[in-house]
């Protein structure tokens, strides 16, 4: 499985460039806070990729992209954590 | 304002009175033939016959036993550990306490049983249609699905639940926990085989419970030593307990439409849907969990985006403000409340309200007023 931190990965395969943040490490609800500010900066239609180990994260991404009608593109897990691709929608 | 009754129900004062007076006049172990001893036994017997009223079982079917949790393991474990004829399968709902979750796992362990968890849909209510699946190709000895839920309040479709149990021959376990006291809660009419109770649940004291059977539900004791409870759980009854938990029962009268029970159910239904429809307007981007309708009374459960739920707690409790949260900051365990995560519901800035009717309509206005300054200055502190 390619790992996330190298240009293979979802986000520039697809095409459409976007920031990595890494909040590895970071406690709930920091992982959410991360990826709400990186959406808010982002363009229509741009991905952001965002890593997490926080146990709720697993949950609290999708439901905040449900609430903030965000798009959740993909989730790919690892070993130690897990890496969320999110779409700004219009 | 003590708002989480849902973990600890204040005594009743009729279960305070009970308590002292059976402590006070009644020194005597139930199982011994002397006067002191047959006095206890006449009012542990006594007792036993009015939980079997009010919960809708017959008296030799009720076990006392030390609380809520020692009650779902000895339905659960006490199972698995006579189950010769049926399926070694335990199923539980992904929403249920975790004691029951817990029991499950141990009996699994203990008594070679697989233990499958089936899910819930957005509002916590299990989902029928696979517990059906599950049940068709492989049985169950016993299913645990609770009466209602005790994070969000959602009442489960326990009709259609019985009735596939019934049809799979799986025994039927109903954590009754919180519900009972303050709801109509009927061993039969559910089509239960095991019903759990708590006393601290509804007001009824602390360290008492009890377990409803049904004729046809098999198990053996899980505690051992002599053959109280008819040889279902060893150890010298708590009789001032018992005599507490059963008076607070008879007293609140949940089966009664005009009873006790049913006045503060509708006093805490005013103020829990006064709650629900209000905060939405007065907190941004927070979630309120669980159905509108179909569920209980007295709980109310959100989450608030962008801020943790221990943060909350903390504030709201400097406001005089007690309340309970899931949030994985919160939990002793470090992880969230499995029971968001089996509902896909936000985990983080979660609060749990539970109240008696003590909590009016004002109080409620001043609480969210004073959970709104809270949200807004975590967001603030975290600059979004």
């Amino acid at each position: 499985m390619t790992p996330p931190c190298t240009p293979d990965f979802a986000g520039v395969q697809s095409g459409q460039t976007g920031p990595f943040i890494d909040s590895r490490g970071r406690p709930c609800p920091l992982p959410v806070i991360d990826l709400a500010r990186a959406i808010a900066a982002a363009q229509p239609g741009q991905r952001v990729t965002l890593l997490a180990d926080d146990p709720g994260a697993a949950t609290d991404i999708p439901a905040w992209c449900r609430m903030r009608g965000q798009q959740l593109v993909d989730v790919q897990e690892y070993e130690d954590h897990s890496a969320y691709v999110v779409e700004r929608t219009a | 304002m003590y708002l989480d009754v849902a973990s600890a129900a204040p005594w009743h004062p009729r279960a305070l009175a009970a308590f002292s007076q059976v402590a006070e006049g009644f020194p005597g172990d139930p199982g011994r033939v002397h006067e002191s001893g047959r006095r206890a036994s006449d009012l542990l017997e006594r007792a036993r016959g009015a939980v079997a009223e009010e919960l809708g079982g017959a008296p030799e079917g009720v076990v006392f036993t030390g609380g809520g949790t020692e009650s779902i393991h000895l339905a659960v474990v006490g199972t698995a550990m006579v189950n010769r004829t049926r399926p070694r399968r335990i199923i539980s709902s992904a929403v249920e306490h975790s004691a029951v979750l817990a029991a499950a796992d141990r009996a699994a362990a203990l008594y070679d049983h697989e233990h499958v968890v089936v899910g819930v849909d957005l509002d916590g209510r299990v989902r029928t249609e696979h517990l059906a699946e599950l049940l068709a190709e492989g049985g169950a000895a016993l299913v645990n699905v609770q009466h209602a839920n005790h994070e969000v309040g959602t009442l489960q479709p326990l009709s259609a639940v019985a009735r596939l149990c019934r049809q799979a021959d799986a025994l039927l376990h109903v954590d009754a926990c919180q519900t009972a006291g303050r709801i109509d809660v009927d061993l039969g009419e559910l089509g239960a085989d095991y019903l759990s109770i708590s006393a601290a649940k509804f007001g009824g004291g602390r360290g008492t419970g009890a377990l409803l059977t049904s004729p046809r539900a098999r198990l053996a004791a899980v505690t051992t030593g002599d053959e109280r409870e008819r040889h279902r759980r060893a150890g010298l009854q708590n009789l001032p307990g018992i005599a507490a938990l059963a008076e607070t029962l008879a007293t609140l009268r949940p089966r009664s439409v005009s009873g006790e029970a049913a006045k503060r159910a509708t006093v805490t239904d005013q103020v829990r849907r006064h709650l629900r429809t209000q905060l939405p307007g007065l907190v941004a981007d927070l979630a309120i969990h669980g159905p509108t309708e179909e569920t209980l009374p007295h709980i109310l459960a959100f989450s608030a985006l962008y801020v943790e739920g221990q943060a909350l707690v903390s504030a709201l409790d400097s406001q005089g403000f007690e309340v309970h949260s899931g949030s994985s900051c919160a939990t002793t365990s470090g992880e969230p409340s499995h029971v968001l995560v089996a509902m896909h519901a936000l985990t983080h800035g979660h609060v749990r309200v539970s109240f008696d009717d003590r909590f009016t309509l004002t109080d409620s206005e001043a609480f969210m007023r004073a959970l709104a300054r809270a949200v807004t200055t975590e967001r603030a502190r975290v600059q979004i």
